[in-house]
């Protein structure tokens, strides 16, 4: 039996970079303040003083650079980590992820892979400042070419992070930050992974699939409890990556009741929840009881945080879009 | 001479660490120079009780200018009535000498909306968190003055890892092509979080970056605020009306130090020396400026002690009227997205309006 450590999922993060560090000489850590300080969520913490700073490094404030590099790097057979500090930062990187970090494989026609995976901490709910809360995980997922892994426990995260950083293709690997410290698991002390593109099943029911990612499993599933008690019993499935979709999951788990909901803190338009939704349209139209409801965030900009409660969803919410399609 | 022909490494001074005059005291009258002062100590003060609030969980995360009052208000005070200030999101004490309410910078911090809507007749642009992002604003605002013949000039201000930033190069290489009346003020506070000033580029000074771009590049002493006023307002007179050949665009250094945390969220004892702090507090704007004036016979210690008493008290009624401002309405957030609402997201509101008078404000604010 290998040991275990109670971790939270930063942590968790963190461990998983540290084992991979240990196993394999060519992956390093790049970004902004994951050096001497540890990243700014401790994510980073520990490393410099244990491998160095040709394996920890901090770079110049330059997202471009960052990930260009990594790039770079990469396309040479490294496998870097490349950390950007708050996903709201990653635009100045954008062009780089989309024109190269996707593209690397197909415009070399195979002869570069980029086994390279970009962190970063997104999502809402810690009152921070502008710019450090949006979730915009459907622009990397609409990119073809990367996978988009969002871990959801302490347990998920390690082993989805080494299974990104083994991975031969570039992985957006976004850390959900509300429950970065929200709760512990029992974590392997030695290296594991988990399959990429795999969904797990955080609690049966034959009402209703709910499927969700990231910080909103746990809203959902205490909608799931509450509901339980009025006697409506919920399936809830945690996606973990949403790119590439668990298309045969999310099909199975539907067509045992026919009816769908879909939670994420995304804004509604052209969100996740829409390509599940056509995803369930294509495959089970004939086992469709209701319509597919989607319990998102507005399509605004994510207000400053005196606002965020009300931008988020939360159990209430996902209950009641619960009811309705249960209800339909 | 210009003040701008001079080595990049060799900073404009007027005043020394004491207060002594070692340069040339720009043209400011008593009232002006007394003004200076005021602004310094509410920026400060302001600084301490912000930085005391978010401890006491009545802020959010807030990022403290402790140290850089000196290159905040001198060069905020060099800017006339009609210039407009583009800030990063630390110029607390630059926008209040722009005539921002210090209740706003307040609410801003506490995560209210209302923080974001500037006062019309303010010329100070939104704060901008996306690090160098507004370089290239400063540049297209000050370009669109010029060519309707406005003649004002435009200060904005980043810091120093900004200038490793794509969109700092592009602002300013653009400024330099279409020759626009702007005045790039680096607040070079020695970090950008944990990274030191020599880590983010190789360059000996970042002034000297002007000079890829054809334009002038100047460091000033930005803990020396009469220094920092001298050279920023002839940065502005330059912007506005050059001699034949010389660019409008400046790039100024302002070399100083932050004394506090990056933001309060950060903790710099992780990486830097307590001692380093201390030689920098040893160059404290305040005092330097205080003992000039005080030499001066300008200030006394009824007088200090006249401002101490009107700057605590703006202080804390800027609090009271920050904390006593209603919690935002759930429906800002539809608000200003759009000149008008499209049909989904009048659709979207509706469905929250009605969740919210069926279920109450508990069904968004459960934890
Ligand atoms: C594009 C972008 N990347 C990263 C960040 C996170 N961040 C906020 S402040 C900061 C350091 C900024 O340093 P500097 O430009 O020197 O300004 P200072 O905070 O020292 O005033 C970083 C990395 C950000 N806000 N925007
Ligand atoms: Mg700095």
């Amino acid at each position: 039996m290998s040991e275990t450590q109670n971790l939270t999922l930063v942590q968790a993060v963190r461990d998983g970079l540290y084992t991979e560090m240990r196993e394999d000489d060519e992956v390093l850590v790049l970004g902004q303040d994951v050096g001497k300080n540890g990243g700014v969520f401790r994510a980073t913490e520990g490393l410099f003083d244990e491998f160095g700073g040709d394996r920890v490094v901090d770079t110049p404030l330059a997202e471009s650079g960052i990930v260009g590099a990594a790039v770079g790097m990469a396309a040479m057979g490294l496998k870097p980590v490349p950390e950007i500090q708050f996903s709201g930062f990653m635009y100045p990187g954008f062009d780089q992820i989309v024109s190269h970090m996707a593209r690397f494989r197909t415009r070399s026609r195979g002869r570069f892979n980029l086994p390279m995976t970009l962190r970063a901490p997104y999502g809402g709910g810690i009152r921070a400042p502008e710019h450090h809360s949006e979730s915009k995980e459907a622009f990397y997922a609409h990119e073809a070419g990367l996978k988009v892994v969002i871990p959801s426990t302490p347990y998920d995260a390690k082993g989805l992070l080494a299974a990104s950083i083994r991975d031969p293709d570039p992985v957006i690997f976004l850390e959900p930050k509300l429950i970065y410290r929200a709760f512990r698991d029992e974590v392997p002390e030695e290296p594991y992974t988990l399959p990429i593109g795999e969904a797990s099943t955080r609690r049966e029911g034959d009402d209703v699939a709910v499927f969700t990612y990231g910080a909103m499993t746990r809203p959902t599933l205490e909608a799931a409890e509450a509901l339980a008690e009025e006697g409506i019993d919920c399936e809830v499935v945690d996606l973990r990556t949403v790119s590439p979709l668990d298309r045969e999951a999310i099909v199975e788990a539907f067509e045992a009741t026919g009816r769908a909901v879909v939670v994420h803190e995304a804004p509604k338009t052209g969100g996740l929840a829409a390509e599940i939704t056509a995803i369930i349209q294509e495959e089970s139209l004939l086992y469709q009881e209701a319509p597919v409801k989607r319990v998102a965030g507005f399509d605004v900009p994510y207000p400053l945080y005196a606002l965020e409660d009300y931008y988020l969803p939360t159990a209430a919410r996902i209950e009641e879009g619960i009811k309705e399609a249960v209800e339909f | 001479m210009s003040v701008f022909d001079r080595a990049y490494d060799d900073p404009v001074r007027v005043l020394d660490k004491d207060g002594e005059v070692v340069g040339d005291v720009p043209d400011l009258d008593d009232e002006e120079l007394v003004g200076m002062y005021r602004h310094m100590r509410l920026a400060r003060h302001f600084d301490e009780r912000a930085v005391s609030l978010q401890r006491q969980g009545r802020m959010g995360t807030y990022p403290p200018l402790s140290g850089q009052e000196g290159a905040q208000i001198g060069s905020a005070t060099a800017l006339d009535e009609d210039d407009w200030m583009v800030p990063s999101y630390r110029e607390h004490g630059a926008a209040l000498v722009r005539g921002l309410p210090l209740k706003q910078t307040l609410l801003y911090w506490m995560g209210h909306e209302a923080g974001n809507a500037t006062p019309e007749g303010v010329n100070v642009f939104p704060v901008a968190v996306p690090i160098a992002s507004q370089v290239p604003h400063a540049t297209g605002a000050a370009w669109a003055s010029k060519l309707r013949g406005e003649n004002d000039a435009f200060l904005c201000y980043f810091g120093d890892g900004a200038t490793s930033e794509g969109d700092f190069h592009e602002g300013v290489n653009f400024a330099g092509v279409f020759d626009t009346p702007t005045v790039f003020f680096c607040n070079n506070n020695q970090w950008a979080i944990s990274v030191p000033r020599e880590r983010q580029t190789r360059s000996a000074t970042l002034a000297q970056k002007a000079e890829a771009y054809g334009i002038d590049g100047v460091q000033v002493d930005g803990m020396d605020p009469l220094a920092v006023y001298s050279v920023t307002r002839a940065a502005v007179e330059k912007a506005r009306d050059p001699e034949t050949d010389r660019p409008r665009p400046t790039l100024i250094e302002a070399i100083q130090y932050r004394f506090g945390a990056h933001t309060t969220a950060d903790d710099p004892t992780v990486y830097r020396d307590e001692d380093e702090v201390d030689s920098w507090k040893r160059k404290d704007p305040i005092p330097r400026l205080e003992r000039y004036l005080r030499s001066e016979g300008v200030l006394d210690d009824e007088r200090v002690a006249e401002i101490e008493t009107v700057v605590e008290a703006r202080v804390a009624e800027a609090i009271e009227a920050a904390e006593s401002e209603a919690r935002p309405m759930p429906e800002e957030m539809f608000e200003h997205a759009y000149a008008e609402l499209p049909p989904e997201l009048e659709r979207q509101y509706e469905a929250f309006a009605a969740f919210r008078d069926a279920h109450g404000d508990e069904a968004f604010l459960e934890e």
